[in-house]
Order: structure tokens, then C-alpha cells, then sequence
């Protein structure tokens, strides 16, 4: 097996699906020849051609649109946001066409599409090249929303993505891209969408975490075992649809729980955590649910190693539920 | 900019018409057009009485519907906006099929999702499910053209809309990604004077809207939109472009809603009577009627032949529709995605319990059929 890094088993996932299907298309801003500004997509335009892999205008709201055209009309886009911050403008062709479009036409027409795009903190790229809205999506009835937190992950969940039937918004947490390695497994494989992954099994705290925050869970779950508190850290990696009944199970499992993300607090996506913990597990909670997230306001620049949830947050919020 | 291609005079003979439609496909249009003020007037008459909550009028418009239609396939990909069903008529969908939609009801395509008039067809024709935003499928044309390009298909998109639309984020992106790409796409602008309630002038500063096709590299023409045979010119030498792998081309038809945006909208507090007068002069089926009666191919009993198919085609319609039930309460959880999400499912059984334990007037029983 391969040891890569996540961006190369992203690179891996689009190479193994493109090979596999010709109808995947592969297109978005500077993804040619340049490969991206990641450089995600390196080598595919070479590969494939210009056909399968190619730069667009810039111009979000047209190459969502262009792909919800090109899903009912036979191929498999996987367009690319540069940024997650710079998705906005698509926002109506993701959350009012692509979701919406099996349900409006009652199946008629369906847009099997993924939308990869990088997002969150880490990189010093201040208000606008940091943000995390996967909230703003996991909101959108008829949408998938993934985010993968290792290499093996990125690239089973990229090809499941891109084998589902429904449209898939795949968040790639762009702070691990280069600093995560792992062993990625060779030719095509799947990481079934809304399942979670036990990130670290313990019997005293459960964190749910996804994304860039896994890793910082994990080492803030190693230094509390240090101090006696075993973490059971999940990594949910499709936040919709959630496997919700994985969530209940690890919750009930400890009776303490941790949310973490780096999206702002309010409305974000650990209160929907929270709120179904207290619908249906309360009787089994020993400690209220604490939430360790971003602050609610614009993401920082200089000062973002403090608005983003750090092992020193983790493991506070960590004490404080085991010792409620 | 080229002149504004017309071919019907106002005496209905049209020298310059090439026979690109035969006499058989001429008065079938003229059927189309009929067809479509029947919809409209049986569906004012239903809206008014309270049976559908709402419709589109089409009054005015027609042949710049018809026209395009008639240029096209119906293995061409239709992305219509919401005043454009004639087009769908025209190639084979049938009347009872939309007034299922009207009423919302369980044999509706759209399962009662969607309002009245969001149609959306796979056959006979590739008809793009509507949607009410406006613009938004702009960009899906030019996708949809592009795929056709890549599966080496020589089908083009049609992406219709009107003034309003030109100024949406879609149209933009739209025309520059079908400019640059070459997409076999054909723009078609109704400019019918009106976006609900702000008229043309409101909209744009340009000398109209053809001439914004210069700035994206495709040819911008303007045609007289209530002269079927000059829609059905234009259309179809854009189409000829796009399948010969040309790239796109933007049509601004001159054309006249006749009526309000909607039914729910009163166009006489904003539409000055004498700018109705003058267009009502001009109405694009009676414009047709002469072109046809100059060729000898319509007369009064076929008129009354016409006229009477078409409205007791749309009343057998709305009656089957009418006696149709709505849609089961299952309806509101499936299509969301492929598979029913257990999420779903449980909300899903929640109100399927709550109907059964506290009863439901009109849902019907629910149950998911898995």
C-alpha cells in the first residue's frame, strides 16, 4: 500500500475514477494544465485530455450550473471551488438546482455531480480563504456533504461520491492536505457515505469531530488518557445525510460529550449534535454537551491559531465533561 | 447588428419565406398556438374559480414559442423559463400531463412539489424541469450542450428566457462559458416588454439585448418575435451553427405579454392601455391565421375545427386532472435523494403516525412502499 498524503489521494481518487468511467469530467478554475492551485487535479488534463480535464472562467455560479446541466445530459462532472469562500455566488445552483432537482421533477431529471472544494483554517488565509460553511449546506435537503479527515478516507469517500446518484458537496479540510499521511490502498475502493469512523476508541468522554478538527481531537484525546480520561473520538465525515443512530450509540457509550468544529458556534453544525443527543439520548447523559468551535465572528488573519479549536480547547472541554 | 428578421407582412403574405415548414407543419403550428391560449384560458377560468392556485398567461407570446420549437428536435435539450410550455406542446406533450401539474396532483410528473406551471418532461421531448428562479438554467444549457459536444451528439440546448433574465448572474456566466467553450447553445431572449412589473427600459442601458452577445463573442440577431416563420429562421440558423460546432448564438425576440405576469399580478396598474392597444394589433395568431389564409390553408371551418379540438382537449384535461387525488403523504419524503435516508424515513413515519392517530383530512394514508 501506498503512503500518501490527502491531497495525493485526492489525486488518486479523480486518476483511478477518471480511468475507470470516461464520462467522469473533471473541470473548475486553474484544474488543466496547472493541476490546480492545490494541485488536486495534477497530471489529469495530461492524461486525459482537455476533454476530461479543463480550466474554466471564473465564475463559480457557471461551473456548478454547467455541471448540473452536464449530469442530466450523460457525463459525471466533479467540478472544483478554489475556495470553499468562494462559493457563494453557486450557492443558488447548489442549494436550489442540484439538491432540489430529483424532487422537483420527480426523478425525472437527477444530478449526480460532486463539488470539491478546500476549506477551513491553518493556512493564514484570513476572512476569505479559511471559512468552513459546511452548515450552510448540510442545511439543504437533497445535497450529500462529506468531509474526509484522512487519505484513505479522501480517496474511498472522493469515488464513492462519485459513484452516488445524488449530488455530493466533498470538503477536502485543505490544513491536512500535505501535513496527513497515510496508507492509501491501490485501484478503486469505497468508503460508504454517511457512516462515521471511530477515529480512537475509549469509555469516558465521546468528541465528535470531522475534518481538520480530527486530528486535533485525537491529540488532545492522547493527552487526556495521560490524566486518566479515555476518549472515544469520532471522525463523522458525512455530516448529511448523518448517520444518526452511530451518533446516539457513541454518545450513550460515555454520557459525555464534546462537539468540535471550526465553523462558528451559532446555528453551526454541532448544535444539530447537541440538539439530537437531547431529543433522544438525554436520559443518557451524565454532563451537559459542550461545544469547542470557532467564535461567531469573521475568521481571523494573524490571530487564527486562536480562533481555531486547538488540543488546549479539546482537552478543556474534555475535563470539564468528565468532571461534571 | 443585422436588421430585425421578419417574414410575415401585415397582410399575411411573406415573399421572402423559403418553405423551410410545409404546409402540413405550418398549420400544425397554428394548432399549437391555439393549443396554447386553450391551456391558458381554461386555467384562468380554473384559477379564478379557486380549482388551482395559480397560472401563467401566455397571451402574446406565442410565437416566439412555437416558432423556436418548430426549429428544433425533440432530441434537442429544451431549458424553457415558465411562459414557455407552448414548446413542449408542440412536440407531443400532452395537455392532461400539464394539468396534472396545475392541480398539483398525484399522477403530476413533479408529485406536487412544484406550483402550477413547473413543468418538467423527459418525453416526448427533453424538457428541462423549470424552476422559479430566474436564470438559473442558463448556465445548465450550456452544461448540458457541452456533454452533447463530449458524447460526439450533434443535439443543441435552447435556453429561453426573458428580459428580466438578461440581467441575472445566469446569463453572464452563461454566455461567457458558452462563448469561450463554443457550446452548442442557442439563447433565446423574449423580450416581451416586461419583468412582472418593470419594463424593458428599467432592465438595461444597452441599445437593447442582442448587441450584450458581442461582448461574448457569439452572434447577437433580433427577430420580430410574433412572426412564427422569422422565429423559426433565426432559431434554426442557430441551430445549423451549433450542430456544426460553431458555438452559440443569442436571439432577442420582440414579443408582448399580453397579459399579466401571473395570475396573481394586475398588469393594469403599470401597463399603459394604449401600449396593450398597440400590440394587441399585432398578435401573433392572428398574424399567423393571415399568413395561413393567404396560402389558402385556413378558413373559418377549420378555425372552428381547431378551435373547438383544442378546447375540448383542455377541458377533458382539467376534468381528468380536477378528478385526480393528491398526492399520499409519502410523497413529501421520497426524491429527496436515490435511497430514503433513515432520517427521513423516521420523519416520514412521524407523520404518517400522526395522521393515523389524529386523522387527516386530504393526505391520504402514508407509508413508504419499502
Amino acid at each position: 500500500m501506498a503512503i500518501l498524503t490527502l491531497l495525493q489521494a485526492v489525486n488518486d481518487a479523480l486518476h483511478t475514477k477518471m480511468r475507470d468511467d470516461e464520462r467522469v469530467t473533471v473541470f473548475g478554475e486553474d484544474v488543466g494544465p496547472k493541476g490546480g492551485v492545490f494541485l488536486a487535479t495534477e497530471g489529469l488534463t495530461r492524461e486525459f485530455g482537455e476533454r476530461r480535464c479543463f480550466d474554466t472562467p471564473l465564475s463559480e455560479d457557471g461551473i456548478v450550473g454547467a455541471a448540473v446541466g452536464m449530469a442530466v445530459n450523460g457525463l459525471l462532472p466533479v467540478c472544483e471551488i478554489q475556495f470553499q469562500d468562494f462559493i457563494f455566488p453557486a450557492f443558488d445552483q447548489i442549494v436550489s438546482e442540484a439538491a432540489k432537482l430529483r424532487y422537483r421533477s420527480g426523478g425525472q431529471y437527477t444530478a449526480p455531480m460532486v463539488i470539491r472544494t478546500p476549506y477551513g483554517g491553518g493556512i493564514r488565509g484570513g476572512l476569505y480563504h479559511s471559512q468552513s460553511g459546511e452548515a450552510y449546506f448540510a442545511h439543504t435537503p437533497g445535497l450529500k456533504v462529506v468531509i474526509p479527515s484522512t487519505p484513505h478516507d479522501a480517496k474511498g469517500l472522493l469515488i464513492a461520491a462519485i459513484e452516488d446518484p445524488d449530488p455530493v458537496l466533498f470538503l477536502e479540510p485543505k490544513a491536512l492536505y500535505r501535513s496527513l499521511k497515510g496508507e492509501v490502498p491501490e485501484g478503486s475502493y469505497t468508503v460508504d457515505l454517511s457512516t462515521v469512523r471511530t477515529a480512537r476508541e475509549g469509555s469516558d468522554v465521546t468528541v465528535f469531530c470531522y475534518g481538520a478538527m480530527v486530528p486535533v481531537c485525537e491529540k488532545a484525546a492522547a493527552t487526556a488518557a495521560e490524566g486518566g480520561i479515555e476518549t472515544h473520538v469520532v471522525d463523522l465525515r458525512t455530516l448529511l445525510p448523518l448517520d444518526e443512530e452511530a451518533v446516539l450509540d457513541a454518545a450513550k457509550r460515555t454520557g459525555r460529550v464534546v462537539v468540535v468544529h471550526e465553523a462558528p458556534r451559532f446555528c453551526g453544525y454541532g448544535a444539530e449534535i447537541s440538539a439530537l443527543i437531547a431529543e433522544n439520548a438525554i436520559e443518557y447523559m451524565e454532563a451537559p454537551v459542550r461545544r469547542v468551535t470557532g467564535f461567531d465572528t469573521p475568521f481571523p488573519n494573524t490571530l487564527e491559531h486562536h480562533y481555531m479549536p486547538d488540543e488546549r480547547r479539546v482537552l478543556d472541554a474534555i475535563e470539564g465533561v468528565a468532571s461534571f | 447588428m443585422t436588421e430585425t428578421l421578419k417574414m410575415i407582412e401585415a397582410d399575411g403574405s411573406a415573399p421572402s419565406f423559403n418553405g423551410a415548414l410545409d404546409d402540413k407543419a405550418l398549420v400544425y403550428c397554428y394548432r399549437t398556438m391555439l393549443m396554447v391560449r386553450a391551456f391558458d384560458d381554461i386555467c384562468m377560468k380554473l384559477q379564478r374559480s379557486g380549482r388551482i392556485g395559480f397560472s401563467i398567461p401566455n397571451k402574446g407570446v406565442e410565437a416566439t414559442q412555437v416558432g423556436a420549437a418548430s426549429a428544433l428536435r425533440s432530441t434537442d435539450f429544451f431549458f424553457p423559463s415558465y411562459r414557455d410550455f407552448g414548446m413542449a406542446l408542440h412536440h407531443g406533450a400532452e395537455p392532461v400531463e400539464m394539468m396534472h401539474n396545475m392541480f398539483g396532483n398525484a399522477s403530476d410528473s413533479a408529485r406536487g412539489r412544484q406550483m402550477p406551471v413547473h413543468f418538467s418532461f423527459t418525453k416526448p421531448l427533453r424538457f428541462f424541469s423549470i424552476s422559479s428562479p430566474i436564470g438559473t438554467h442558463l448556465p445548465q444549457a450550456v452544461g448540458a450542450a457541452f456533454a452533447s459536444q463530449a458524447q460526439g451528439k450533434d443535439d443543441v440546448s435552447l435556453a429561453s428566457f426573458g428580459d428580466g433574465g438578461t440581467s441575472s448572474t445566469g446569463f453572464h456566466s452563461a454566455l461567457n462559458m458558452a462563448g469561450v467553450w463554443k457550446a452548442p447553445v442557442i439563447f433565446l431572449c423574449q423580450n416581451n416588454g416586461w419583468a412582472i412589473s418593470l419594463p424593458s427600459s428599467g432592465q438595461t442601458a444597452s441599445d437593447g439585448y442582442a448587441i450584450k452577445a458581442k461582448a461574448y463573442g457569439m452572434p447577437g440577431v433580433t427577430v420580430d418575435g410574433n412572426d412564427l416563420l422569422a422565429v423559426n429562421q433565426a432559431v434554426s440558423e442557430a441551430a445549423e451553427r451549433a450542430r456544426a460546432g460553431e458555438g452559440p448564438t443569442l436571439i432577442e425576440a420582440f414579443t408582448y405579454r399580453m397579459g399579466g405576469h401571473s395570475t396573481s399580478d394586475d398588469p393594469t396598474k403599470y401597463v399603459p392601455a394604449e401600449e396593450l392597444e398597440k400590440w394587441a394589433k399585432k398578435d401573433p395568431v392572428l398574424r399567423m391565421q393571415r399568413f395561413l389564409a393567404q396560402r389558402g390553408l385556413w378558413d373559418e371551418a377549420l378555425e372552428a375545427t381547431l378551435q373547438a379540438e383544442c378546447a375540448a382537449e383542455v377541458a377533458a384535461a382539467a376534468k381528468e386532472a380536477q378528478g385526480t387525488p393528491a398526492p399520499t403523504l409519502e410523497t413529501i419524503f421520497s426524491d429527496v435523494y436515490e435511497t430514503l435516508p433513515n432520517h427521513l424515513r423516521r420523519q416520514g413515519e412521524q407523520a404518517f403516525d400522526l395522521a393515523a392517530r389524529k386523522g387527516d383530512a386530504d393526505a391520504g394514508g402514508g407509508a413508504f412502499p419499502l
